[in-house]
């Protein structure tokens, strides 16, 4: 059918754009009451009591849960995505998480944790009972940062985790690099600070529960990247159930960016509500809201050193982080500045040792987790700042240094000093195509320009790779009764256009037509196991998954075709959708074999006994290696001088995502992406106020969102570089655009402010942070 | 429970009437009485404008407008702009460039967008993204939704 590799316009836009999509909020069941979280407004507190009476008996109101009540019925608590045997000390001892209540029953440990929930008829009937709750509190000093939770003598949050220290891990060798040092021509060292973010997806969290007393189940839908994940989580932490008794349904959702893969407390609290009341619940976070009890991203200060010998080639490479998990380790919390990047450390380098030191700390904040990317782009961004800055200490271009160091294509597979097998990759190709595209032997002149006008222009590379999640799902390829096919994954689109890559898959494949073919998705009780969609894995996954089912659908009914046809199956052929006895004009198209097949009626019956389920076959992609993309992006900016105002006046892209199916979607992907990650480096920043942990930052009013008029377009091409360990050569693209954006730009504006005396940038540079840095290159 | 009051307007072209407590805002009207969902809530600051929809023609946050404002008013949502048989150029703009992708600030992208259109023909660039400042998006990067409304506006002027 062709329909790979071609720019296929999505089939689910229609009801986007027409206003009939269906989010969370949109769902109605009947008699639906509102659920409304009563949050702490104090970072750090012991809870004395807490009085509902008062809120009970007002208007509207149907009920109030209160933490000690689940306790007292033996609810589970929430917990992180990694066993403790998966991530440990690096001394052998368990990290420590905290312990996470649903509803706090003693101690509330950041602004926005919850304590109560309130069900009503209305949500402001709600939000007035919930004023009326009294929560008599005991404060608490609290610690806003990292820097005051490792200074002496801080509270202690959780007694378990002395220091605040979470989890101290390690990877590596250090006496190694400690010897390739010693040997070192030269030692480039950067400090960083990787600013706190707020996810920030389009549509906030939010759940709708339902309990049916008469078979004592559940049914929850919700804001998520994934059914399955929330229902494990569910079930088996908190309500304790068969997981046949929950029913988790994802229909569609606005953004998730890494926030909506966990399982959050309000999620479990509608079901436990609904079950109680007896009445649907649903619960919608409100902007607000969201600042203050959604997961937040990045939070992290590292301190690198690179190893060089005298012709700039790397000897070594120590990293030293400290990340801010907040109050609790949740989600894959304790995982994003360890377990999750340690593969890319190092990155597209020849670096022959490696020794990364993370410590995951405790603040009275809002847990810190999956951020689009999750610790890649931390990884990434620390690294390519410090060849940035080594690149000028040793006095080399910043492309030379790269092209000195880059593994070369020639020797892939490489092993990396991590342990990463990278399979396929040609890192000089897409620097120099990249520099080519974005003209950097004319920006002097362009620089000369700027200056007539009395700006200060910079120019900017950054040569990323990240390394995509694994963890492959069934699929499962259905022939309705009706005469549709559906196709089942385990993984949950969100935005990314799954509806149409996954059909023309499908479609190419089988010769079905992709307006026949449906998803099914995210449904736990309906659709295939699986882990959602994050980690950039989806059709590395779910992909190669359909090629493999497909194939298996194939074998099947050209077995039954060649029944019908009465010839031998090796005589069957399968193209463009028909099985086709060679050497013949008979055909039989694929849905009719495949109802032939369910309705078994002119089988022989060995043949019907032997396929009760017709064609529908399920596959499941063999991992069989990792997939990394890679890329260069090269950042130009303006910057005025008078107001500190930085421009991004030209963006370049060349990427290698292996093969990409739709050209379309795929430049979508990195155009948000970008844009992401050029927020984070310019314009976005969530405070706290130092010494009482309150949330400064807690609404678009004062957390600047990255708005249309901020940027340029994005120039993105790319080479295809096939990935080398799975059937369809795709390296993924989700997340790319964000892991290289922060430091091309941040490198772009150290460049422009260079002249004028500014040797260091930490994000985000904003107008002030970039005046009050000039104003102090002054001296 | 607070009193009510009486509030009548058109919406996509049907007469509507209703009892309304004083507080309630159109978006919360249009979403929770109409059922019509496809306007979005996406903050609580008037920031994002996932509400927007045309009031009087005019494209206004719905988040930001009391519904006994809208009394006697022709509000327009995204469910009356194009259908799924018969969409808007904007609507198959947006489809055409790939100016979305989760589609929770399409509608209001769009209304918005069809406002703007009605003054610009054939605008720039630089005047798209002026005029998109009162519309977040988290997904795209606003890139396509650039092209997109560039290319509708110039399908709106050409009827």
């Amino acid at each position: 059918m062709g329909l790979m590799a071609k720019p296929i316009r999505r089939i689910e836009d229609k009801r986007f754009i027409t206003g009939r999509g269906l989010y969370v909020d949109d769902v109605k069941m009947q008699g639906t009451a509102v659920g409304y979280a009563l949050r702490s407004p104090y970072a750090h507190a012991k809870i004395l009591s807490i009085d509902t009476e008062a809120a009970k008996a007002m208007p509207g109101v149907i009920g109030i849960i209160v933490g000690a009540e689940l306790e007292a019925e033996g609810v589970g608590h929430l917990g992180a995505a990694f066993p403790a045997s998966m991530l440990k000390n690096r001394d052998g001892s368990n990290r420590w998480d905290g312990d996470r209540a649903l509803l706090t029953v003693d101690c509330v440990r950041y602004v926005g944790e919850p304590v109560a929930f309130v069900v009503a008829e209305s949500i402001n009937a709600a939000k007035d009972a919930a004023e009326q709750i009294f929560v008599d509190y005991e404060e608490l000093p609290a610690l806003a940062s990292i820097d005051e939770a490792l200074a002496p003598g801080a509270v202690q949050i959780w007694p378990q985790a002395p220091g605040n220290i979470a989890l101290d891990w390690e990877q590596g060798d250090a006496a190694a690099v400690a010897a390739a040092f010693a040997k070192a021509a030269h030692i480039s060292r950067i400090e960083l600070v990787n600013n706190r973010i707020v996810v920030n997806s389009m549509e906030p969290r939010g759940a709708a529960g339902k309990y049916d007393k008469a078979t004592d189940s559940y049914e929850l839908y919700v804001t998520s990247q994934g059914s399955h994940p929330i229902s494990d989580n569910i079930a088996k932490r908190v309500l304790r159930i068969s997981k046949d008794k929950l029913r988790v349904i994802t229909p569609d959702v606005g953004g998730g960016f890494g926030l909506k893969m966990s399982t959050f407390a309000e999620y479990a609290l509608v079901l436990i509500a609904s079950k109680r009341f007896g009445v649907p619940v649903k619960w919608m976070s409100e902007r607000t809201e969201a600042f203050q009890s959604d997961s937040h991203g990045r939070d992290l200060k590292s301190t690198a050193e690179m190893a060089f010998d005298a012709d700039g080639r790397i000897l070594g490479y120590r990293v030293e982080t400290n990340a801010n998990l907040g109050a609790y380790g949740l989600g894959f919390g304790p995982g994003i500045q360890t377990a999750v990047p340690m593969f890319v450390i190092g990155g597209v380098y020849k670096v022959p040792v490696v020794y990364n030191h993370a410590r995951a700390v405790f603040t009275n904040t809002v847990p810190v987790e999956a951020y689009r990317g999750a610790g890649r782009p931390e990884a990434a961004y620390v690294l390519e700042r410090l060849m940035d800055q080594a690149a000028r200490e040793l006095g080399l271009g910043p492309d030379e240094l790269r092209l000195r160091n880059f593994i070369p294509a020639g020797e892939m597979p490489f092993r990396s000093a991590v342990g990463a097998l990278i399979d396929s990759g040609d890192f000089q190709r897409n620097l120099h195509d990249c520099m080519r595209q974005a003209d950097w032997s004319g920006f002097a002149g362009r620089r000369a320009e700027s200056e007539k006008r009395g700006l200060l222009r910079g120019i900017g590379l950054a040569y990323y790779m990240e390394k995509t999640a694994g963890g492959a799902g069934p699929v499962e390829i259905c022939f309705t009764p009706n005469g549709r096919v559906e196709v089942g994954v385990g993984t949950s689109g969100h935005g990314q256009g799954h509806e149409t890559t996954f059909a023309a898959i499908v479609a190419d494949k089988l010769g079905v037509p992709m307006e026949l073919i449906d998803l099914n998705q995210s449904d736990s009780l309906r659709a295939p196991y699986g882990g959602g969609t994050g980690g950039s894995r989806s059709l590395w996954s779910s992909g190669n998954g359909i090629l493999k089912a497909a194939d298996t659908v194939i074998g099947k009914g050209r077995t039954v075709a060649a029944a019908i046809l009465n010839v031998a199956p090796e005589d069957v052929a399968f193209e463009e959708g028909a099985f086709r006895a060679q050497g013949s004009n008979r055909f039989l198209p694929l849905l009719e074999v495949a109802a032939a097949a369910r309705g078994g009626t002119n089988l022989p019956a060995d043949l019907s006994a032997g396929m009760p389920d017709g064609l529908d076959s399920s596959g499941t992609h063999d991992e069989n290696g990792d997939t990394f993309p890679n890329g260069c992006h090269i950042c130009e900016v303006e910057i005025d001088p008078d107001t500190g105002k930085v421009s991004v006046v030209a963006y370049n892209v060349v990427d290698d995502f292996g093969f990409v199916l739709n050209p379309l979607i795929v430049a979508g992907q990195v155009h948000g992406g970008v844009v992401q990650g050029i927020g984070q480096a310019l314009l976005e920043n969530c405070l706290y106020e130092p010494g009482t942990a309150q949330l400064q930052s807690g609404s678009f009013m004062d957390y600047a969102m990255p708005r249309a008029d901020d940027f340029p377009p994005i120039k993105f091409t790319y080479n295809e570089i096939l990935c080398t360990t799975n059937p369809l050569g795709i390296k993924g693209c989700g997340e790319a655009g964000t892991v290289g954006a922060a430091p091309a730009v941040m490198n772009a504006v150290l460049d422009a402010l260079w002249a004028r005396g500014v040797r260091h940038v930490d994000m985000p540079m904003t107008p002030i942070r970039v005046w009050e840095t000039l104003q102090a290159a002054k001296g | 429970m607070a009193d009510t009051i009486p509030v009548a307007f058109s919406v996509n072209g049907h007469e509507v009437a209703a009892q309304v407590e004083p507080r309630t805002l159109l978006v919360t009207f249009l979403r929770e009485q109409l059922n019509l969902t496809g306007t979005h809530v996406g903050c609580d600051t008037s920031q994002c404008g996932a509400c927007c929809v045309h009031v009087d023609g005019t494209s206004v946050k719905s988040c930001t407008m009391l519904a006994v404002q809208a009394d006697g008013c022709d509000v327009t949502t995204i469910e009356g702009l194009g259908t799924p048989e018969d969409l808007h150029p904007m609507q198959v703009a947006f489809n055409e460039h790939h100016g979305l992708q989760c589609g929770f600030c399409t509608p209001g992208m769009i209304m918005s967008a069809v406002n703007f259109a009605k003054g610009h023909p054939d605008p720039t660039e630089s005047e798209i993204r002026d005029w998109l400042e009162g519309n977040l998006c988290r997904c795209t990067g606003y890139h396509n939704i650039v092209a997109s409304v560039g290319a509708g506006a110039r399908a709106m002027a050409k009827g």
